[in-house]
């Protein structure tokens, strides 16, 4: 789908004979170079799940963590530059707030994600600053509101979803989530099957070894958004290992 | 204190709020009708007490901030915020203002909610008195109120408060107003000098 911009993508403050705006899809093109992250929505909450490759064995466990905390009832898990998302997830936070010292209670999770698209859309006006090169996905549990999941991308817009995936293998990981019904699924069966997905579609041809990162805001932490506890992480990854393990088989015995 | 009698009270399902209608320069009655129930929005309301120019530029500073706000939000505001930007203005500027707001409405997550912000702070109580009249039927309102009464005892109660105070306290008279909020709306009412309950002495 590559195209030449040629002239008309030196900047983003320059539109090009078709319409585009050729720096801003090059932001795009650096989030789908990144590894993936999916976000879903179920029942009773929300569940992240992100996998980061590990580029080499001396890294600490646990570093250059993609999910990150907004606030105590929002999540966000992001792909893409870790820096400029890094950066945005400072004004999430500062957005968030700043709402709760002027208005007295929890930022709505829709406002959040308007607030911060409406700033990453403000770098994609102008030739002197480049646009953030990253998407992320951004989800809260509310007693009276319900679970909630927004993704942002580097155009500066954000869309409420019941599930979502960036990264470069959004496609593989939709198709998965499509199969899901995830409207009648707790927050606990969602874990099992998002580290389900994050496996299937991880390559480990190209790609060696990952780290899974889970995390989950909903009923199941009242309203908090924390990392999965260590047993419920083991549990959903074996889950996951098992049924690839399944599927090997069926694929031979369909041979 | 402060000039006025307001009061504020809570029932299931929605507030009362009410007060006198007096507006005093010392001694001389400057305006004997003021309703000083003033609309912050569809369903939040707050009572106006102290200096009259104060409280006047307080609501209307919050009526225009909560405009915006319920704008951006996409839904009606909630009391809590509402309170809350009332609170943020009474405590930066303390030492220059002198007015007392009691801010009461309904939103569709806590129901009828009363909060104080007198001299900057923020409490959500059952009901509020505020103003010089208050000191007068404290005692009353905390013998007669009783957890749970309906929106028919709330405003009888509320205009047997300000009709007490009214009769007692100097800076306080004229007629009485009273305004009811609950999911539907908000109900306006005016109760006239001759209409209001008399008690002992009148």
């Amino acid at each position: 789908m590559s195209s030449i911009g040629t002239g008309y993508d030196l900047s983003a403050s320059t539109f090009s004979p078709d319409g585009r705006v050729f720096q801003v899809e090059y932001a795009m093109k650096a989030v789908e170079n990144s590894s993936t992250a999916i976000g879903i929505r179920c029942k009773d909450g929300v569940v992240f799940g992100v996998e980061k490759l590990v580029l080499s064995k001396l890294y600490e466990q646990g570093s250059n963590k993609r999910i990150f905390n907004v606030d105590r009832h929002v999540g966000m898990a992001v792909a893409g530059l870790l820096a400029d998302a890094r950066s945005l997830s400072e004004v999430a936070r500062e957005e968030a707030s700043n709402f709760r010292s002027n208005y007295g209670h929890n930022i709505p999770l829709k406002h959040l994600s308007e607030r911060v698209a409406m700033y990453v859309h403000a770098y994609t006006l102008y030739s002197a600053v480049r646009p953030f090169g990253c998407s992320f996905i951004l989800g809260s549990y509310d007693q009276d509101d319900g679970p909630q999941l927004y993704m942002v991308d580097p155009s500066g817009i954000s869309y409420g979803y019941w599930g979502c995936a960036i990264g470069k293998a959004k496609q593989a990981a939709k198709t998965e989530i499509e199969k899901l019904q995830m409207k009648d699924m707790t927050c606990r069966e969602l874990v099992k099957e998002v580290a389900k997905i994050i496996y299937i579609v991880h390559d480990e041809v190209k790609d060696k070894a990952f780290e899974l990162e889970l995390s989950w805001v909903g009923e199941v932490t009242n309203g908090k958004h924390e990392l999965v506890p260590k047993d419920v992480r083991e549990e959903a990854e074996k889950y996951a290992k098992d049924s690839l393990e399944e599927e090997d088989d069926s694929d031979e015995e369909n041979m | 204190k402060s000039i006025t009698t307001i009061i504020a009270v809570e029932f299931n399902g929605g507030v009362v709020l009410g007060s006198d209608s007096r507006v005093s320069a010392g001694e001389t009655v400057v305006n004997r009708v003021m309703n000083k129930l003033s609309l912050l929005h569809d369903k939040i309301y707050c009572a106006l007490s102290g200096s009259a120019a104060d409280a006047q530029t307080i609501a209307e500073m919050v009526n225009y901030q909560l405009d915006v706000h319920s704008i951006e939000i996409g839904e009606d505001p909630q009391v809590r915020s509402a309170a809350t930007l009332v609170k943020n203005i009474s405590y930066k500027y303390k030492e220059e203002l002198s007015a007392h707001l009691i801010v009461a409405g309904w939103d569709r997550r806590g129901g009828g909610q009363v909060f104080v912000t007198l001299n900057g702070l923020l409490s959500r109580q059952p009901f509020a008195v505020g103003g010089s009249g208050s000191s007068y039927v404290y005692g009353f309102v905390d013998a007669e109120y009783q957890k749970g009464m309906s929106k028919e005892d709330c405003q009888q109660f509320v205009v047997n408060t300000i009709s007490l105070a009214m009769s007692r306290d100097g800076s306080s008279g004229g007629v009485a107003y009273l305004v009811t909020i609950d999911e539907k709306g908000a109900e306006e009412k005016c109760i006239l000098g001759n209409e209001l309950p008399t008690f002992y002495d009148q």
